[in-house]
């Protein structure tokens, strides 16, 4: 059973630091081609380690329902 | 349980690198590796496997501010994220950059003296003659030392003080380097599939 909250970053604002993916305990985050990270919505258990950790705060949990 | 890489230490250098500053001030030069291979990483491979995985300062804001508990662990003001800062930061950086790489200049062509002082913030002169003894190298390679020396100095305290008010790494959200390398791999990934900010999911 998937969680009911998932991490997802928010692309203008992410400097792909790497930070979230250093965080997760899933590996659910990959910072791709070196221009933001991008979180496997499946993996992720909506821990929010990685939000807490982002210094440009752009991670948000997002409740599942809400993704259409 | 993630699993432990080599280069998780790499925070150990960091340290490491600026205490050697503190002996003999050539060692900056071994800087240049972290200026070099991120821009390596991001104009050959395109990514930042540098800041992801092998950035020493880095790991030691969030292994201080994490582990160690000496962040506040507040999120920054939204502008230190901001395209127009991490820019004009970027920009700044570059120019005091290359002001660094003038005087060294003048001094290799004798116009200027070597001054045997550090300055941090680019303002604040401190003597650190006692790191080099005058005549063991050509005096511009001494200066370009005591210069970057300083611009790493000035960057690390900067860090260090982001890190204790906000989150640990919001040193990263604003680095010159970061932002050059996030630049450079943008411009790579520009009208290829999956790197476009238009696809923000």
């Amino acid at each position: 059973m998937l969680s009911k909250r998932y991490a997802w970053a928010d692309r203008s604002r992410c400097v792909a630091c790497g930070a979230c993916a250093n965080e997760c305990p899933r590996g659910a985050v990959e910072i791709l081609h070196g221009c933001f990270a991008r979180m496997d919505a499946e993996r992720c258990v909506g821990c929010g380690k990685c939000a807490a950790v982002c210094p440009a705060d752009c991670i948000t949990l997002l409740e599942r329902e809400a993704r259409v | 349980m993630k699993k432990t890489h080599w280069y998780d230490y790499l925070w150990i250098w960091a340290i490491i690198y600026f205490a050697l500053g503190f002996f003999n001030i050539l060692f900056a030069w071994l800087g240049m590796i972290d200026f070099l291979l991120p821009l390596g990483f991001a104009v050959f491979g395109g990514n930042k496997y540098f800041c992801n995985h092998l950035c020493g300062r880095g790991q030691l804001l969030a292994r201080l501010g994490g582990k160690w508990k000496c962040s506040r662990n507040r999120p920054a003001p939204r502008w230190m994220a901001s395209p127009w800062f991490r820019y004009g930061f970027l920009a700044f950086f570059l120019t005091m950059f290359g002001n660094m790489i003038f005087q060294t200049w003048l001094v290799a062509a004798g116009a200027a003296s070597l001054r045997e002082a550090i300055k941090l913030f680019w303002t604040i002169r401190v003597p650190w003659g006692w790191t080099y003894t005058a005549g063991l190298v050509p005096d511009w390679v001494a200066q370009f030392s005591f210069g970057f020396y300083s611009l790493m100095l000035t960057s690390l305290l900067l860090g260090l003080i982001v890190m204790v008010l906000y989150r640990p790494r919001t040193w990263c959200s604003f680095c010159p380097m970061g932002t050059m390398t996030q630049g450079v791999c943008r411009l790579k990934r520009m009208g290829k599939d999956g790197a476009s900010e238009k696809e923000n999911v």
